[in-house]
């Protein structure tokens, strides 16, 4: 039943608008250097920062569809019949927004890196801090979209909740992206917490929403 | 007779307001219980309560047996063929249970064409494929023309034939032979 869930929501990510916010990742990429100007030294300085940036808006974008259609439509309700725990529910669901929108994220990383005139060793570290910071990001996504579900206006609350908790783990990427080394350490704790809290939170907040 | 579900001394409270209380019914193997009580007695949230959904204010609610839930939710993906939505939850042939709804031609069709009264019967149908020995029916005959209720009316009798158990709320008079349960007196 689980695989069937990932299965489902894979199937319903990519046939909606996964593309989104990969496009999204690009066009940021491609605007940075219109609004700082063509400074090579300078890109190579501002890039790598504003590209994770980029990936947390991203991450945000489909937060909507995460949580609250299920809740609407009753399928929360039946996995909770059929005896699956909310905290499996949300790592399901962790698991496949991830991989509906991570593994874009760093294809679509290559080319974002060539608009910004990035080195090869500085797209390595981006690559690097997306394959480590974004199942954190995923598992952020989905305990906000579960906080959120069922509120009006929850796609605007939903952005107020997720920039602020995501710091730590944009502070350590940009970190190891500046500096390389042992500090993508800090960076896979930041997600590793993110990960390990977030069925907890999403199961808590599916539960209460019944109430 | 083991029962395979039972509420004692049930009590429950929503928004700070007491639905109902010192509620206690058992429902056995082929049993029907039908909760009635007008608009806002606590119907749905009895069923709820049943199906493990809500939790009771004071008393016990005892479910031995799988149950399957019937409510307003469709809980099947709209963009799907209704075939495919349905096997989403099957744990029987999907075929059958389409037939036993009468819905079989509606197959290949997209869950989101679907009237209203044949989305209850999708519901309906996403129960019986569940194969679950209890089921939870909420309003069961809204929005069902008399074909529909004539349906629901044999798949409940061979239900409770084969040793099922069946918990509806429904403000109208439902088919076959019920025990009551009357909710708001």
């Amino acid at each position: 039943m689980i695989g069937a869930l990932i299965a489902r929501d894979l199937r319903r990510g990519f046939s909606g608008s996964a593309w989104l916010p990969l496009a999204f990742f690009i066009l940021v990429a491609a605007l940075v250097p219109f609004a700082i100007g063509p400074d090579a030294q300078l890109l190579g300085r501002i890039g790598p920062g504003t590209m994770w940036i980029a990936a947390l808006t991203a991450a945000l974008m489909p937060i909507e569809r995460l949580v609250e259609p299920d809740r609407a439509d009753g399928v929360l309700d039946q996995l909770a019949l059929r005896g699956i725990s909310e905290e499996a529910v949300a790592l399901a669901k962790i698991l496949a927004h991830w991989l509906s929108f991570g593994p874009l994220l760093m294809l679509a990383a290559v080319p974002a890196a060539a608009l910004l005139n990035l080195e090869a060793t500085m797209l390595v570290r981006l690559e690097l801090s997306l394959a480590v910071g974004t199942p954190g990001l995923a598992a952020l996504s989905v305990a906000i979209a579960a906080l959120v579900a069922g509120l009006p206006r929850a796609g605007a609350l939903a952005g107020l909740l997720l920039f602020p908790l995501a710091v730590p783990l944009l502070i350590f990427a940009t970190a190891f992206l500046a500096e390389g080394g042992r500090l993508i350490g800090l960076e896979a704790a930041a997600s590793l917490l993110l990960f390990a809290l977030s069925p907890l939170v999403t199961g808590a907040a599916i539960r209460a929403s019944r109430t | 007779m083991s029962s395979l579900l039972a509420f004692e001394e049930v009590a429950l409270a929503r928004g700070g307001r007491m639905l109902f209380e010192r509620l206690t019914f058992a429902l056995g193997p082929g049993q029907a219980v039908h909760v009635a009580g007008p608009n806002g007695s606590g119907k749905s949230s009895l069923i709820r309560l049943a199906a493990g959904l809500l939790e009771a204010a004071r008393g016990r609610v005892e479910r031995t047996a799988e149950a399957a839930l019937a409510d307003d939710h469709l809980a099947l993906d709209r963009e799907l063929p209704l075939g495919k939505a349905l096997a989403l939850w099957a744990r029987s042939d999907v075929g059958h249970a389409l037939e036993a709804a009468g819905i079989a031609p509606l197959a290949p069709v997209p869950v989101r064409l679907l009237s209203s009264g044949q989305r209850k019967r999708a519901t309906l149908a996403r129960v019986y494929a569940a194969n679950a020995s209890l089921w939870l029916l909420d309003e069961p005959l809204n929005t069902l023309d008399e074909a529909g209720v004539a349906a629901l009316g044999v798949a409940m009798a061979r239900h409770r034939a084969g040793g099922g158990a069946i918990l509806a709320a429904s403000h109208a008079a439902l088919p076959g032979e019920w025990t009551r349960v009357e909710l708001g007196q």
